[in-house]
């Protein structure tokens, strides 16, 4: 039944915006853990697992993320786990994030110049003292600006697990829509809803990005 | 397990594949081209135009980066009919890539323009060059040698964006996949091939730009 775009309906969307920050979390968690795993064998002296993250990155990057919710979502009930939306966004967005933080992450850990691990060891500290007090303070200052950078790419992303049915911002906006047939009133207001998620952020990673560059 | 992989059903409709693989290659091609034209040009708005032009070209590259692009897909596709603009798939698909990605390459054109030192410009007017070829030598061409990679694998995730177009069932790749799997129900199957193809045509992607730079930039 087509009925009018009543006040309601736009409290239904703000309010499916909580499920667009929280898969948006839960991708930034799984995302990391792999993140650091991928940053860590991109950053490694040792050849094989500098090849697994650089195939790993390759391949994520080089597959269409829709392509990867769809793989998570029939591939994951082949083997027996019927899961929720959920749970296939949560592990398809990880996976995506992974590479892209891993990326970002190990850019910065080779940008700091070997000289300081050599400062390291020099003053007798272990290798996870010279990670934990030398490199790993001046890489996070130059990751933060671009992991803001790329959250804003995530928030906008985790539209995509509409397809495969999970309720966030763009499928509340679908399901809107097909109520009250008024889709220009409807998207425009979901685009305003990711614009004032996404700007601030936008704006702050700019502002990071240009004290760093006024540190140095 | 008891699952047994088929992937001979999947592949038998190789006709339909390929169907929509041309229509992936068309519809990236095309972006791709009037992204970088129409980028380039709202860059050179953002940096050298007047303060009106410019706080236009700002707040369509701040709106346009900051939103999803499947809700500007939607918006063109199911909105515009709305208030009487009726658009065909295809139509809609190019208008929201090209608008989608001609923000994108305009940022990245932008930051390339401000990467070239103000003493170059200056070295440019010494020499007696005119401002359009200032332009030309000066600024352009070193800016987009500067920013040549991000724009290139910008361009490949434009390549892989496409794929949204499946969405409102424009006939590219992915859309043949659904289109397959509802024929043979392979859903594991037939993603696994489309994303197969899709990685060469990364891959494809990513060598042939490096070939361009090879041959436009080795002086």
């Amino acid at each position: 039944m087509i009925r009018e775009l009543a006040l309601l309906d736009v409290y239904y969307l703000v309010l499916a915006v909580r499920w667009t920050i929280a898969l948006t979390l839960l991708a930034l968690a799984g995302g990391s853990l792999i993140g650091l795993l991928v940053a860590a064998g991109g950053a490694s002296h040792h050849l094989l697992p500098r090849l697994l993250a650089l195939g790993y990155v390759g391949l994520v990057q080089g597959i269409p993320l829709l392509a990867w919710l769809f793989i998570f979502y029939f591939g994951l009930s082949i083997v027996g786990y019927d899961l929720p939306p959920l749970i296939a966004a949560t592990v398809g967005f990880s996976v995506y994030a992974g590479a892209f933080l891993g990326e970002i992450w190990r850019g910065a850990l080779i940008a700091i110049p070997r000289t300081q691990w050599e400062a390291g060891t020099a003053i007798g500290l272990t290798y996870i003292e010279q990670l934990r007090h030398v490199i790993i303070p001046q890489a996070v200052r130059i990751a933060i600006p671009p992991t803001v950078g790329f959250l804003v790419q995530l928030i906008k992303n985790t539209s995509l697990a509409a397809v495969i049915g999970f309720v966030e911002l763009t499928r509340e906006g679908q399901m809107t829509t097909a109520a009250t047939f008024q889709p220009f009133a409807v998207y425009l207001l979901v685009a305003a809803l990711y614009f004032s998620l996404c700007y601030p952020l936008t704006r702050y990673s700019r502002v990071l990005e240009g004290r760093r560059r006024g540190v140095r | 397990m008891a699952y047994t992989f088929r992937f001979r059903d999947v592949l038998a409709q190789q006709d339909a594949i390929l169907d929509g693989l041309i229509v992936t290659i068309e519809l990236s091609a095309v972006t791709i081209t009037v992204g970088f034209v129409f980028g380039t040009l709202v860059a050179i708005v953002l940096l050298y135009g007047r303060p009106w032009a410019r706080a236009i070209a700002r707040s369509y590259v701040e709106v346009i980066r900051n939103t999803p692009l499947i809700v500007q897909l939607f918006l063109i596709f199911f909105g515009l009919p709305a208030i009487g603009i009726k658009l065909d798939v295809m139509t809609a698909s190019l208008l929201a890539l090209s608008i989608n990605l001609t923000a994108y390459t305009a940022e990245i054109v932008r930051a390339g323009f401000e990467s070239i030192p103000k003493s170059q410009i200056e070295a440019g007017i010494s020499l007696g060059l005119t401002g359009p070829q200032i332009f030309r030598h000066v600024v352009l061409l070193p800016a987009l040698k500067n920013v040549y990679p991000s724009l290139s694998s910008q361009f490949v995730l434009l390549m892989l964006a496409t794929s949204v177009v499946s969405q409102i069932s424009a006939a590219d790749l992915f859309h043949a996949g659904s289109i397959i799997q509802s024929r043979t129900f392979r859903d594991f199957e037939v993603y696994t091939v489309i994303s197969v193809l899709y990685l060469c045509l990364t891959l494809l992607m990513r060598g042939g730009f490096r070939l361009c730079y090879m041959l436009m930039f080795r002086r």
